[in-house]
């Protein structure tokens, strides 16, 4: 593939009933459908052996895929060698070659191009300049910290103008605070190429903080693909909903369209809601949409309400965390704003409030 | 040890006690210094002394097997043999080394145990078993007979002795080598690969480079060990390819020139002794590394 013939920035990239068998296990990736668009920040994000390490290795050819395909802006690449789909890839241990320095590790692709000699020096150095490691150049990667290092890799998977840029895992090897300051530097590097980003991880914060969409594989098949906002609020799955963020949970059954019923309770269910059809299923609610209200308020309209009696109580400077053991058996977790649980103190009996329409109803 | 023995305890520990507990330590040592100078040591102080003291006192031995033609042909030849051997093994040790580390563990025994089971069967067993295959009417000159090559027996000439050397030092390129290629991260060669490397220069240029110690160590102990091989050459080989160890040999045996025995084992010493200087210098950068260098 020529480098000249396409356009600038990034290529959309389509995964067509993509799956992975290993022998007779149940396949690792199971048939997905993804189409991740120009320019985007994709996130895969799953528990580990859900599959989206497999999937990205699929998209960078270390992985054969068993059946599926693989497009990249258009053209089929399953059948292509990794050497020959230019894509760059950055892996969570770094991987650079011990034996070259910082620079020449990130000469090696543009060597590979046939690029000259000027132009290599150049973009080496532009590329340095990228990740803020202008004066490491000459130094071996084990002169290098992890955060550095890993710096390196990036300015190496990118320094060749790839479409696409692939991310394994990259700051799981990092301690939290080099993980932030990386994860700024990788958005900011997304803004600047302007290229596809597809990065896979098992942490939600970084998934919600970097990413245009996320998709959240689970079992070898995709749960659900959306905004960080789409599915924090509105989850497709049980499992999206408890994969991201915290969620209070009533499993039960749908009784008419407007209700779910389970042991001990029965609350209304939002509108529109009903075409979740009959038969079991679960209600999702995040803490910061209950309200711990004591016995004696009056039940405020269009709420649902579970009684039950605080077990725990945390204060955590902007907010609180009120635990409840529920009268039907569930604990709930509410998370309340400073001073608005001024009162609660454990063994109180309670009512746990929400509004009917911030349920929201997912199989299970 | 004990946690007595920890560089934190020890800052606080006064010095005399401190250099009583290095005595301790150089105690542990003591049976396997005894051993050395014993058996080691002191005889090779011993055939140096030799060297420059029989007949008489001088370096007449030394003069002489640097002015003796033969003495140098023979040198010359154990050094392209060793060379030779050296590098004939290396070439069949590589791929070897490599298949060990791609094959399941299943397989990687299998082949691990037939690296060592030269290790497991006597030498001389091994060199009668050559001379078996290598000698006139063998299977190998059966063998090229049918191919229209003549009936070649390669007993008695340096192929031969070149052919069973190898077999018998295989093992000791296998290792090293296999050592450092296990010690190589695959990551690295899916990262080359994903930067637009075809395989041959993954190979040239991050799988060949990083396996370099353990081609350094197993040369070096293979050229080394080859240098003063004895057994060998002396079943396989010929009188008139002697190798620089046989004529020590005979020198010691027939001649009782120990003298003469002692100035060519001195060389052949010195040799060795020259030919790891140079290695070390060459293969430190690489050891810095911590490439799976062994030591």
């Amino acid at each position: 593939m020529t480098r000249t013939a396409r356009d600038p920035g990034g290529a959309a990239v389509r995964l067509t009933a993509l799956t992975k068998r290993y022998g007779s296990a149940p396949a690792a990736v199971d048939g997905i459908d993804l189409e991740i668009a120009a320019g985007e920040f994709m996130t895969l994000l799953g528990p580990s052996g859900s599959g989206k390490t497999t999937t990205l290795s699929m998209i960078a050819g270390f992985t054969r895929a068993t059946s599926g395909s693989i497009e990249v802006d258009g053209y089929d690449v399953a059948g292509l060698p990794p050497y020959k789909r230019d894509l760059g890839v950055v892996f969570q241990h770094y991987a650079l070659f011990p034996h070259m320095t910082a620079a020449q590790n990130i000469a090696f692709p543009l060597r590979q191009r046939k690029v000259g000699k000027a132009e290599i020096a150049a973009r080496v150095a532009e590329a340095l300049e990228l990740v803020q490691l202008g004066a490491m150049g000459d130094r071996l990667p084990r002169q290098l910290s992890g955060g550095q290092q890993q710096r390196v890799a990036l300015a190496r998977a990118v320094v060749f103008n790839p479409r696409v840029l692939l991310m394994d895992e990259p700051l799981g090897a990092l301690d939290k605070k080099l993980r932030e300051q990386l994860q700024g530097e990788i958005a900011r590097m997304h803004r600047e190429l302007g290229i596809t980003f597809v990065f896979v991880t098992h942490d939600q914060e970084e998934a919600l903080a970097l990413s245009d969409r996320i998709a959240v594989f689970n079992e070898g098949r995709i749960d659900q693909v959306g905004s960080a906002r789409d599915l924090y609020e509105r989850p497709a799955t049980l499992f999206v909903a408890r994969f991201l963020g915290e969620s209070n949970v009533l499993t039960g059954k749908v009784t008419d369209p407007a209700t779910i019923e389970g042991p001990g309770f029965r609350v209304a269910l939002p509108r529109g809601a009903s075409s979740a059809g009959s038969g079991t299923a679960s209600v999702v609610i995040r803490p910061e949409r209950l309200t711990v209200l004591p016995l004696s308020t009056p039940v405020p309209a269009g709420h649902n309400t579970l009684e039950g009696t605080v077990s725990g109580l945390t204060y955590l400077g902007a907010y609180s965390t009120v635990t409840v053991e529920l009268d039907c058996g569930l604990r709930f977790t509410v998370r309340e704003p400073a001073g608005a649980s001024g009162e609660v103190t454990p063994g109180t009996p309670v009512r746990v409030a929400w509004p009917v329409e911030q349920g929201v109803l997912v199989s299970s | 040890m004990t946690a007595t023995t920890s560089p934190v305890r020890a800052a606080a520990i006064p010095p005399a006690r401190e250099r009583a507990r290095r005595h301790r330590g150089l105690l542990l040592l003591a049976p396997a210094l005894v051993m050395l100078f014993v058996f080691f040591a002191y005889p090779v102080a011993a055939i140096v002394w030799r060297a420059f003291s029989e007949p008489q006192l001088g370096v007449e031995n030394l003069r002489e097997v640097f002015a003796d033609p033969v003495t140098l042909r023979v040198l010359t030849r154990t050094l392209i043999t060793a060379f030779g051997v050296a590098t004939l093994t290396l070439l069949l040790a590589y791929p070897y080394a490599h298949l060990m580390t791609v094959v399941s563990p299943r397989w990687r025994a299998v082949l691990m145990a037939l690296v060592l089971l030269p290790f497991w069967t006597s030498l001389m067993a091994r060199n009668f078993a050559w001379i078996v295959l290598l000698q006139e009417g063998g299977p190998l000159s059966k063998l090229t007979g049918l191919l229209g090559l003549g009936d070649k027996a390669l007993l008695g000439t340096a192929v031969g002795v070149a052919v069973g050397m190898v077999q018998v030092l295989l093992p000791y390129m296998v290792l090293p080598l296999y050592s450092a290629m296990s010690g190589i991260d695959r990551r690295l060669l899916s990262a080359a690969v994903s930067l637009g490397a075809p395989p041959r220069t993954v190979f040239g240029r991050i799988y060949l480079p990083l396996s370099m110690p353990g081609v350094v160590a197993g040369y070096t102990l293979v050229f080394v060990l080859a240098l003063g091989f004895y057994i060998t050459p002396r079943l396989l080989g010929s009188p008139q390819q002697s190798l620089i160890a046989q004529v020590i040999g005979t020198k010691v045996e027939k001649l009782l020139d120990f003298g003469g025995a002692g100035a060519l084992s001195l060389v052949l010493l010195a040799l060795t002794g020259l030919l790891l200087l140079a290695v070390s210098r060459v293969a430190r950068p690489a050891a810095a590394l911590g490439l799976g260098e062994e030591d």
